[in-house]
């Protein structure tokens, strides 16, 4: 290391390793991860919005809970903003999981015919 | 694709109650389920709640477990990191003060509620022996900053202005030690970090070390580079193996990134650092008997004027700070002088660590701005004394130090504070005391440590401290005599005004503060004989309360010399006062509560 700036550089690459600890995001994602939600495809859900966050540096965490309680519409994702204003969103796939990133993580925008809502 | 930090403590507290076989059984359990990429399993230092370890975080969930055993691995690594269900009854949990209900979030409980983390900023969040982790928390920003942009003068301006005073005890200034160094002609000078934590209960340096072995490093090569030295040394006792381990990685991890070595940050600044193993004798922490031992010497202290400031390691100009001290001035110089200031009292700058111990729910490490109460600490922060027992006192400042009682727990905490209430600051050592603890005793206890630990030197400490154990021991015995006590008074005077070092010095503080607050209890021991806490074993007798005897006869049959006598189902027990050694078997196997203690 020569330089402040390589430090600063080996910083940026570090936080990456760290970043998970400090919990101070905008959002929360959460995925049903309970035996109903792993045998609707939760996990592929799961795991492409933990590599799509990490990938696109989205202002998120990205974590799991148990059964929702409505085992029918799983995969289900939530997303809490920083208000803790749920949103759930239900029968997620990876697809639909990486257009929620983007559009309500990423534009503060609803993606409204993935939420619950739009299937009552 | 990593999505879980598990986080394990590998302190001193937390790995003593196998919290690396945790570590492993994570890794292996994570394995199991197939998420071993999802998870990364990380060792990291202390999170204070020893009392509750081994203590397990997991983030982003920022859910901690407490008391984890190997056998738990298995049920939170499926439950929670495989399907997402937190295991309730081992996350760490409180009840709210209002609602009565159990609350879990960390903001909530009040062991962390009312703590600022400062010097132990990194201690439970990073890995410390990952370099990669600390830089991530801007480590060694600090001192790029340092020697980049600022001049050695601005540091210590920076130091100054900060009211940063030591940690180890003394509480002098830190950035005035510095400028005396400074001032010093050019040439050979050195910086020393006194990691010789020696009070007994005390074990802030230690977590420091372990779970940031990083940030004094740093804070090293930021006072060399303001006072014109280029080496250091850590001066540790080698009963710490996990921290001299960390410490070792530490500095080989930052010579091979090159922030320790020749032209740092391609500066014309070199520093380098290097371990020096203590033995273990608590005279090495005071600072000339450290230079002595670092030199090879036997550690024994030498009169001062001249400071190590002046003429230190070698004779070569030298400053001194404790662990915590250091542990302080990264983030002083990241985030300036006046953030720093803004915490604590108007003399007492910061935060203070404290080893909390004794009779208290909540053991372990607490970091609390300068100003807190005692009672806040102990009641609030420590969750009071268990088993409904009666508070007696609190001791801090170790064998310096002195007890402090009920009627002075609304004293906010400062270094001036407790001198002015007969105790001090200290290290950091805070032992609690209940009604079960005999006053005496603790003075006895004390003068028996420092009496071992004495160099030998001068004659006011080898034979003075001698002279106060015999007769706190003849006290405790019950062959005191009430003109001992103005002997133990005028005898502790003489020691605190003729020893030579800080140890003899402060020796006598104990008996001193025993002797003002609690000499009814002396009394007790002198003129009635009996112990009130009824812990000096020549001034109890144990009696079987025949009313409530079941007559079981279980107590003779643990009975080591055979001295209770009695007929099972037929007759109480009694004990035979005469050939009674008072080892309290028998009241520990008594399932009735008949034996009593009087």
């Amino acid at each position: 290391m020569k330089s402040l700036e390589d430090l600063k550089k080996m910083r940026e690459q570090a936080l990456k390793k760290v970043d998970m600890r400090s919990g101070d995001k905008d959002y929360r994602v959460v995925v049903g991860m309970a035996t109903c939600g792993i045998a609707a495809g939760a996990r592929p859900v799961l795991n492409a919005l933990v590599q799509e966050t990490a990938n696109n540096d989205y202002n998120c965490i990205v974590t799991q809970t148990g059964c929702i309680g409505l085992c029918v519409q799983e995969p289900i994702v939530e997303v809490f903003d920083k208000d803790n204003n749920k949103t759930t969103y239900v029968k997620v796939d990876p697809d639909k999981a990486l257009r929620i990133l983007k559009e309500h993580v990423g534009n503060g925008k609803i993606v409204e015919e993935y939420t619950i809502d739009s299937v009552k | 694709m990593e999505r879980i930090n598990v986080l394990v403590c590998a302190g001193t507290g937390c790995a003593s109650s196998e919290s690396m076989e945790v570590y492993n059984e994570f890794k292996k359990a994570a394995k199991k389920y197939g998420i071993e990429k999802e998870v990364r399993v990380v060792k990291t230092g202390c999170f204070g709640l020893c009392q509750k370890g081994p203590i397990v975080a997991v983030h982003p969930d920022k859910v901690f477990y407490c008391h984890v055993k190997v056998e738990d691995v298995d049920r939170i690594v499926s439950e929670h990191l495989y399907k997402g269900r937190v295991v309730k009854e081992l996350e760490l949990s409180d009840i709210d003060e209002e609602t009565k209900e159990k609350v879990f979030e960390i903001d909530k409980i009040r062991f962390y509620a009312k703590q600022q983390r400062i010097a132990l900023r990194n201690c439970g969040v990073i890995n410390p022996e990952d370099i990669q982790e600390y830089i991530a928390k801007d480590g060694y920003m600090a001192l790029g900053k340092a020697i980049t942009e600022m001049t050695p003068q601005e540091v210590i301006d920076e130091i100054l202005a900060s009211g940063l005073r030591g940690r180890g005890g003394g509480g002098f200034p830190a950035g005035r030690k510095w400028q005396f160094a400074a001032n010093q002609p050019k040439g050979q000078k050195y910086v020393i970090c006194n990691a010789d934590e020696g009070d007994p209960g005390a074990f802030m340096d230690r977590s420091i070390l372990e779970g940031d072995p990083h940030s004094v490093i740093e804070a090293m090569a930021i006072a060399a580079y303001a006072i014109g030295a280029d080496h250091g040394y850590i001066y540790i006792r080698a009963e710490y193996p996990i921290a001299v381990h960390r410490l070792e990685l530490a500095i080989k991890d930052a010579k091979e990134l090159g922030l320790l070595g020749n032209n740092i940050f391609g500066t014309d600044f070199n520093f380098d650092v290097e371990i020096r193993l203590g033995a273990g004798a608590f005279v090495c922490g005071e600072e000339t008997a450290l230079i002595m031992s670092i030199e090879g010497k036997r550690g024994m202290p030498v009169s001062r004027p001249p400071y190590p400031a002046v003429s230190g390691v070698w004779g070569k100009p030298t400053i001194i700070n404790n662990v915590e001290t250091y542990a302080n001035v990264p983030i002083i110089i990241n985030k300036g002088a006046e953030w720093f200031a803004s915490i604590g009292t108007e003399k007492s700058k910061g935060t203070k660590v404290f080893a909390l111990g004794g009779k208290i729910v909540n053991t372990g490490l607490v970091e609390i701005p300068m100003g807190t109460t005692l009672r806040e600490i102990i009641y609030e922060i420590g969750g009071g004394i268990p088993n409904n027992k009666e508070f007696k006192a609190v001791q801090t400042g170790g064998p310096s130090g002195g007890l402090l009682t009920e009627n002075q727990l609304d004293t906010p905490i400062d270094f001036d504070n407790l001198v002015a209430l007969g105790s001090m600051m200290g290290s950091g050592g805070m032992i609690v005391l209940d009604e079960d603890n005999c006053v005496v005793d603790v003075a006895r206890f004390y003068m028996d440590f420092i009496v071992d630990e004495s160099c030998g030197k001068c004659t006011p400490c080898r034979i003075g401290t001698k002279r106060l154990l015999e007769i706190l021991d003849k006290i405790t015995k019950g062959e005191g005599t009430l003109e001992m006590l103005d002997e133990l008074e005028d005898l502790s005077k003489h020691i605190k005004n003729n020893a030579l070092c800080g140890l003899g010095q402060t020796a006598a503080n104990p008996v001193l503060s025993t002797l003002s607050q609690f000499r009814d209890e002396y009394i007790a021991h002198i003129v009635d004989k009996k112990c009130p806490a009824h812990v000096c074993k020549d001034l109890l007798t144990y009696v079987i309360d025949p009313d409530l005897c079941k007559k079981c006869s279980i107590c003779a049959k643990h009975c080591p010399v055979n001295c209770i006598t009695g007929v099972p189902g037929k007759e109480p027990y009694v004990i035979d006062a005469e050939a009674c050694i008072k080892c309290g078997s028998c009241v520990d196997v008594c399932r009735f509560n008949a034996i009593e203690k009087v």
